[in-house]
């Protein structure tokens, strides 16, 4: 506390010194160092209604048409169809893993839809030298990089195809090669670590983005990260998917402002919010915002309106809290893919010819590969002690010996056949 | 005018400056242990006299010029720090090195483990122990799970934490804990506590070089208090690894940080008023802990006392009397002993009553040779 006090004193000393210089009796107003000073003599007070919400920023309409030509991101056939079959390769698969974890197949899974076109759209705008932080529900992301349903399949099952060894629950991906960080449970633990890792890859030509939901970004560690990435310069693009519920909470309990986007401008952060229902609009969003943080070494806050018509996880029945009508508007009304389909049929890109066969394909697809995770042998069961320390300390060394000796004495009591 | 008048205000702040400082060091005079220098030299090469604020600056020093990755942060460190740990560091390395961070502790380490995941060396402060807990979930569930989740992936090794701990005369609540035992009991992470400056510098360079998260526990009260001829050339001290500080066949005294102090004046004590020599160890490194040293040592001597200025239930000395109980069982001629804080909030004036100190120490080492 002394210390404390004593360095507090201290600094405001060296602070107010150096600030004499800039003192004059003669001026009217004096810099506050905490605020810029413009001077009022009404009291009222500043809230949300002191300015209008933050405007939402769409390219396609609800019929997939382009309302303004200008900001047509020009993208490429094969672009297009890529972003188009991912999207619909994602639902695929979510249906089956949802299916199969419903049949106690896998032990637990989260859906995507509803937001294929805040993942797809994000990555596509992005180099995948670019690193990304997740939460748990950008599975989309992974897609777009290369990452297979075989990856997704071996993680969910925990085989040992896993490049995480079967350690973590289902849907924590990762890969070190997409450079995409391992997902982890707890929620917007990632948000400062893409903020230190912009900060140690500045002058490296890539930028960071870190996804979140609007829940996450109630949590201190939110809050940490955004002011982090602001004061400390940091080439991070914060990608907030603000699907209006955090599992049964709804946006209106977890915050009181204009959404997260209305945070970013008090943090200092340039910030864009997007119809998150719009590939377009999340594209150009973030390959805008990569070309600021890349250029100015600053971080960029986008959030993304979506609507989660998934269930939260498999271990949630969302009719619990919201009506199912309401849930069918936007899966029949607001629907992203289909939005994205309607552009791409009224361009001649796409049909209902290649829809049926590419759908077929995606099934045919993810119902092999699953079958074939799903006979894969878990990893050898001493993958437990592994890791937790680049070389294995003697202790654990110990523990580990003391299991296998067990073990052999009580073989048939343990799974062991089902572990390489 | 209005000029002078503020000088003459800024003049009396000082002057209430010093002022405390002088306060600051009546209060410092009520030592609960005489320093014990480190003798021995760890490396070759020239020596200097350093008090451990200046073994650890030069610890970061060699860092930051060895390593052009290495970043400093946290708050109050680009002026030197409130210990001055980091003094002039800024203005050698730049402030793109060395830097404020918001004062903010979880971002801190949340921040480091990014920089660290992302390749670079990172060096946080949390200014004071007692203030770690706001980054205990960065610390807990992230920096030390992130290598074993991703099947080694990724990683957060390049990440250091040093935070100042343990009692400092007038520490109050806030200013004066020692929570090792809470990150023991975390896989993935390893602690390590220095008892001089030697050991500060020697254990910091290995914990910035060790490929997993590390966290050093300063004793504050030793920052300047302990002074030791301070090889100038980088060296390791490895950590896991307990140091033998006395021999003796008596009882096994086991501590760490400024207690290992206290545990030596003990012996001496015990030496001259039962004639005993105690054995004494600085067990170093939290974790991962010396079983084998301290296993060896109590085989040896058949007494135990640990001493730890944290509170009792919980304490890191559970682990070890419970580990000892079950090693050292046929060998052990009465129960293991611990003398600790108590399980009270660390108190601001009855701090002389609460601590370890040394006749605690010597009543139980009494009661271990009367059993």
């Amino acid at each position: 506390m002394f210390v404390r006090q004593a360095s507090a004193i201290l600094r405001r000393y060296i602070k107010t010194n150096q600030r004499l210089k800039a003192f004059s009796t003669t001026s009217s107003s004096i810099d506050y160092p905490g605020a810029q000073v413009i001077w009022s003599d009404k009291l009222s007070f500043t809230n949300s209604h002191s300015y209008a919400p933050i405007p939402t920023y769409r390219v396609l309409n609800s019929q997939g048409q382009i309302k303004n030509a200008s900001e047509d991101p020009n993208l490429c056939k094969d672009v297009l169809e890529k972003m188009y079959k991912d999207m619909v390769l994602l639902n695929v698969m979510d249906k089956i893993l949802y299916e199969s974890q419903r049949q106690g197949r896998i032990s637990f899974y989260m859906t995507n839809f509803g937001e294929e076109a805040t993942h797809i759209g994000s990555a596509a705008a992005l180099s995948v030298d670019d690193l990304v932080y997740g939460q748990y529900r950008e599975a989309g992301v992974l897609l777009w990089r290369g990452f297979t349903i075989a990856d997704c399949v071996s993680q969910c099952y925990g085989n040992k195809e896993d490049g995480g060894k079967g350690r973590q629950m289902p849907v924590h991906y990762g890969s070190k090669k997409l450079n995409f960080v391992t997902i982890s449970s707890p929620l917007t633990t990632q948000m400062p670590q893409a903020a230190g890792a912009a900060y140690a890859l500045k002058g490296k030509n890539k930028v960071v983005i870190c996804y979140f939901g609007e829940g996450a970004a109630s949590e201190g560690d939110a809050h940490a990260a955004l002011n982090f990435a602001t004061t400390l310069d940091c080439p991070v693009i914060f990608f907030c998917r603000n699907n209006g519920y955090a599992i049964s909470t709804p946006a209106d309990e977890q915050y009181r402002g204009d959404g997260i986007a209305a945070r970013g401008p008090g943090y200092g952060l340039n910030t864009l919010r997007v119809d998150g229902n719009d590939v377009f609009a999340v594209y150009n969003a973030t390959l805008k915002a990569k070309d600021f943080a890349l250029s100015r070494n600053k971080p960029v806050l986008i959030e993304a309106l979506t609507y989660r018509v998934s269930h939260h996880s498999t271990s949630d029945d969302s009719s619990a809290y919201r009506s199912t009508e309401e849930v069918a508007h936007w899966v029949t009304n607001q629907n992203p893919v289909n939005r994205f389909r309607l552009y791409l049929e009224q361009n001649n890109l796409w049909d209902e010819g290649r829809e049926q066969e590419w759908a077929k394909e995606c099934r045919k697809n993810v119902l092999t590969v699953f079958g074939a995770g799903e006979k894969e042998a878990k990893p050898h069961w001493k993958e437990m002690f592994t890791d937790v320390y680049e070389e294995m300390p003697d202790h654990i060394k110990t523990q580990m010996n003391q299991m296998a000796e067990h073990i052999e004495m009580y073989k048939d009591k343990y799974p062991v056949k089902d572990f390489s | 005018m209005a000029l002078n008048k503020l000088s003459s205000t800024l003049l009396n702040n000082s002057l209430v400056f010093k002022e405390l400082k002088n306060v600051a060091s009546v209060f410092s005079v009520r030592n609960f242990f005489n320093y014990y220098p480190t003798t021995s030299t760890p490396a070759e090469g020239p020596t200097k006299k350093l008090n451990m604020v200046q073994a650890i600056n030069n610890a970061l020093d060699i860092t930051l010029q060895t390593d052009e990755t290495a970043l400093l942060f946290g708050e109050d460190v680009a002026f030197g720090g409130v210990f001055r740990c980091s003094l002039d560091l800024q203005k050698k390395y730049g402030s793109e090195r060395v830097f404020n961070t918001p004062l903010c502790e979880q971002g801190i380490v949340g921040f480091g483990i990014g920089v660290a995941t992302a390749g670079s060396t990172a060096i946080a402060e949390i200014q004071f122990a007692d203030y770690i807990y706001p980054a205990f979930d960065q610390i807990v569930n992230e920096a030390a799970k992130f290598r074993y989740r991703s099947g080694s992936q990724f990683d957060c090794g390049k990440l250091t934490i040093r935070t100042p701990c343990g009692a400092v005369g007038h520490g109050g609540l806030y200013h004066s804990q020692s929570p090792e035992s809470y990150f023991a009991h975390t896989p993935g992470l390893k602690v390590v506590v220095p008892r001089g400056a030697t050991q500060a510098k020697g254990l910091l360079l290995s914990c910035i070089r060790d490929p997993d998260p590390c966290i050093v526990l300063e004793p504050k009260v030793l920052y300047r208090a302990a002074v030791d001829e301070v090889p100038i050339d980088e060296y390791l001290t490895p950590i896991g690894k307990a140091e033998v500080l006395k021999d003796g066949d008596a009882v096994t005294l086991i501590g760490w940080g400024t207690q290992v102090h206290v545990l030596m004046e003990v012996a001496e004590l015990a030496k001259t008023k039962f004639n005993v020599d105690c054995e004494v160890i600085d067990l170093v490194s939290i974790l991962p802990w010396d079983k084998d040293a301290v296993c060896k040592s109590v085989r040896k001597t058949g007494r135990a006392l640990i001493a730890h200025e944290a509170p009792l239930t919980g304490g890191f000395g559970a682990e070890l009397a419970s580990t000892i109980q079950e090693e050292c069982f046929l060998q052990l001629e009465a129960p293991v002993a611990r003398v600790t804080g108590f399980d009270t909030p660390f108190p601001y004036i009855f701090e002389p009553f609460y601590l370890p100190d040394k006749w605690r120490c010597l009543q139980a080492i009494r009661n271990l040779l009367d059993y």
